[in-house]
């Protein structure tokens, strides 16, 4: 195996799980460690301009290709083929909603990064990785958006299936998918290896609030019946603390009240 | 019944000098930090005047508090769960740091490090923000001080609704009076309840609504979601922050520090039980003008066996109870009915309460241009026109000022009179209802106001909720989470200690 040890097996079959790794004990270990650093850096009440059209396409844009990304690749062929899709179907979709979505992102993105680059109090509160992983992920999505140049020359799907086998190949340790990624066009080589770049930089930047952002709806919404949350520094709930009340005060001789506890 | 205990707070602006001695000892305590230099948990305002940050009073603009349905439900102005979700990426109804002020400090090194010049060397401005020189100031802290600016733009207060304000403008008719502002703790905040993150809470035990700086991910709804424009955004550390009620000095029994320093000796702090089932009901009252009656029904008398016997049932510590008794904010909210919420249309349930205060009438009155009414001024002819601190503090109704303005006024009569006539004149003090014991009480605390009368502050109980041993070489008290600075760059990945207990949580 370690004959082939090359760049393509570096990056399609040795980053990944590096990439991976690094993002899930890295945000453990932030979230464990030092939750006070896990926030969203918003930068709205330094500067109102420019941010609500760029954080709005920027973020209405990114989720959308997030989740398409996420089930584009990881659905597994045979639900494709049992539900009937066929691929070229699925190539176009990804085009005509990833590219759209691409675009708004790009659009809100470049807005952002001349904001923070442009705008001295923003330029002035950023810190080496607020700019570094804006900078990324605008670079990232300019070459997304160009491997769609690629895509359309061969809507057949074969292509995307090959990428959806690789993504599916290193969730089940098949680690030589990679052999599969060395002959495709190097925009999409491009691509991945950006994205695993970011994803590696993930716990150490403020892309951490991804995370509570898609948390959110489901504490705010699902978890929390009704707006207000009382926290209470005693040990037990008001139901407890008030049924041994009542059976301290239902035993004889014990009439003196002790204060709350 | 569900008693639970605030700690609340009365400001007697009778008294307020307008010193701003709260405001700074605040600001040397709390934010004198990266981040919230723009940030004063107490300020004093000037009023009338659009105040800080500008024009915080008026909802239409800030979308802060809430809105009663026409179902008869309470959701956040700024929209419900959904619509508070939708605006997640760019808060529309938040306030800029120009809102509030453009935080400066002057070069005063270039004061002793100028190079010999013709001219004489100055202090300009810089930004705190950027580093950079500021050509012009714009706004600060407190920049309407003492009706300063033009009254055309004062004149944008909110509480001249309903008022024919152009005549106040005038230099003979002028008026102004001082409105020292923090943190609410209300029972019904928006704040918490605009916050996505669940980061905010109300303590069961006091009352105290803070914010937890481990679990704000800087959503910023509470900024908008608090009408007061008392909850603010450190754009140093990204997260929320506001007055924390000085937490650490009231567990210990100590008043807070704009309280302790108060020059005016105008702030008082007590203990109110209340009914916590009740809240929802009273906030969600139909008329806003029932907002503050439906508050005092929220409250219990702890005099009442009923009460107490529920308040212990319910766990409140007995020397808490024996506290309410004596309370001098129960006395001047409940008793005397000299206190008020600020502006309880908000629907928040405010528990920092104000007394309104009086304005010169005794020269006028006994040149005898301002009516008489049984040789006590009429408290409508007064400077500040009573509309103007109902819109303030009652939602506009007028009565119940009038009411609290008599009965300040007679408390005067009938202290002259006992002092420089030697006569405890009841007839003074039954013409507003009261005996002129009640009346002397009331002179002692609202007037005299010795430091023991101001505060009664039962201490926490610590001892019941948390082991000595867990807490043993911890970090006491910090900006950020156990013993981290919050800066991530400085953080060792393992260092510090999670807090060794839960805290049960409590929803509704």
């Amino acid at each position: 195996m370690f004959a082939n040890l090359d760049i393509d097996f570096i990056i399609f079959g040795i980053m990944p799980y590096a990439a991976l790794t690094v993002l899930v004990v890295g945000s453990i270990a932030r979230y464990e460690r030092d939750p006070f650093t896990w926030k969203s850096s918003s930068s709205q009440l330094l500067r109102q301009k420019q941010l609500f059209w760029g954080s709005v396409l920027f973020h209405v844009g990114i989720i959308t290709v997030f989740f398409g990304h996420l089930i584009g690749l990881f659905t597994p062929v045979w639900v494709l083929d049992a539900l009937g899709v066929p691929h070229g179907l699925k190539q176009w979709m990804a085009v005509l909603i990833g590219g759209p979505a691409g675009l708004a992102a790009l659009i809100g993105a470049t807005i952002l990064l001349h904001r923070r680059l442009t705008d001295s109090r923003i330029r002035a509160t950023s810190s080496f990785a607020d700019i570094t992983i804006l900078a990324l992920i605008w670079l990232q999505l300019i070459v997304g958006l160009f491997t769609i140049t690629q895509t359309l020359q061969h809507m057949d799907g074969a292509e995307m299936v090959r990428f959806m086998n690789w993504s599916q190949s290193i969730l089940t340790w098949n680690v030589n998918a990679w052999s599969d990624m060395v002959d495709v066009h190097w925009l999409y080589r491009f691509h991945i290896f950006l994205g695993l770049i970011i994803t590696a930089l993930f716990p150490f930047t403020r892309l951490v609030h991804m995370i509570s952002g898609f948390a959110a709806p489901f504490r705010y919404l699902l978890g929390r019946s009704g707006y207000q949350i009382v926290r209470s520094r005693r040990q037990r709930p008001l139901e407890e603390r008030r049924d041994a009340f009542d059976a301290r005060q239902a035993k004889p001789g014990t009439t003196v009240p002790t204060a709350g506890e | 019944m569900r008693v639970r205990a605030q700690i609340g707070k009365v400001l007697n602006l009778d008294k307020c000098i307008g010193c701003h001695t709260c405001s700074v000892t605040c600001k040397n305590v709390w934010t004198s930090r990266d981040g919230v230099e723009y940030a004063w948990f107490n300020n004093v305002e000037t009023k009338p005047g659009t105040g800080y940050p500008t024009d915080w009073e008026n909802q239409k603009r800030w979308n802060g508090g809430w809105t009663r349905s026409a179902s008869g439900k309470l959701h956040p102005k700024q929209g419900s769960k959904w619509r508070i979700m939708a605006n997640i990426f760019a808060n529309p109804a938040m306030p800029e740091i120009d809102d509030y002020y453009e935080p400066f400090d002057f070069d005063y090194d270039h004061l002793k490090s100028a190079p010999d010049m013709d001219a004489f060397p100055t202090a300009r401005p810089r930004s705190k923000i950027t580093g950079e020189r500021m050509e012009k100031i714009e706004k600060g802290p407190n920049w309407e001080e003492i009706l300063g600016g033009e009254f055309s733009k004062r004149s944008a207060d909110y509480n001249f609704e309903n008022v024919q304000k152009e005549i106040y403008g005038e230099y003979e008719n002028t008026f102004m009076m001082y409105l020292p502002r923090l943190c609410e703790h209300c029972l019904n905040p928006t704040c918490s309840a605009s916050c996505p993150s669940g980061a905010i809470y109300k303590r069961e035990e006091d009352g105290i609504v803070l914010i937890d700086q481990e679990k704000c991910r800087g959503w910023r709804m509470c900024i908008s979601g608090c009408p007061y424009k008392k909850v603010y955004y450190n754009w140093d550390t990204g997260k929320s922050e506001k007055c924390t009620f000085c937490y650490p000095r009231i567990e210990s029994g100590q008043p807070t520090v704009c309280s302790e320093t108060c020059v005016g000796r105008i702030r008082y702090l007590g203990v109110i039980l209340y009914d916590a089932d009740k809240i929802e009901a009273a906030a969600s009252s139909e008329r806003e003008t029932d907002l503050y009656g439906a508050q005092l029904d929220v409250f219990l008398d702890p005099n009442d066996p009923e009460v107490i016997a529920s308040a212990r049932r319910d766990g409140v510590p007995e020397d808490w109870i024996e506290a309410a008794k004596i309370s001098p904010v129960w006395k001047m909210a409940m008793d005397w009915k000299v206190a008020f919420p600020l502006h309880p249309e908000y629907r928040t349930l405010p528990m920092v309460w104000y007394i309104p205060p009086l304005s010169p009438i005794q020269n006028a009155a006994q040149a005898g241009q301002i009516a008489m009414s049984d040789q006590m001024p009429d408290v409508r002819s007064l400077r500040i026109p009573v509309k103007y601190l109902a819109n303030m503090l009652t939602a506009g109704d007028e009565e119940p000022i009038v009411h609290a303005l008599e009965r300040m006024s007679a408390m005067r009569l009938y202290m002259r009179a006992l002092s420089v006539d030697g006569v405890r004149d009841e007839a003074i003090a039954a013409r507003v209802g009261m005996a002129g014991r009640v009346i002397e009480d009331m002179y002692k605390i609202m007037a005299i106001a010795d430091y023991e009368d101001r505060f009664a502050i039962p201490t926490a109980h610590r001892e019941q909720n948390e082991q000595g041993g867990d807490i043993r070489g911890g970090c006491g008290f910090t900006d950020g989470n156990g013993c981290s600075t919050g800066d991530s760059g400085k953080t060792t990945l393992f260092g510090g200690k999670k807090k060794p207990f839960a805290l049960p949580t409590e929803t509704f």
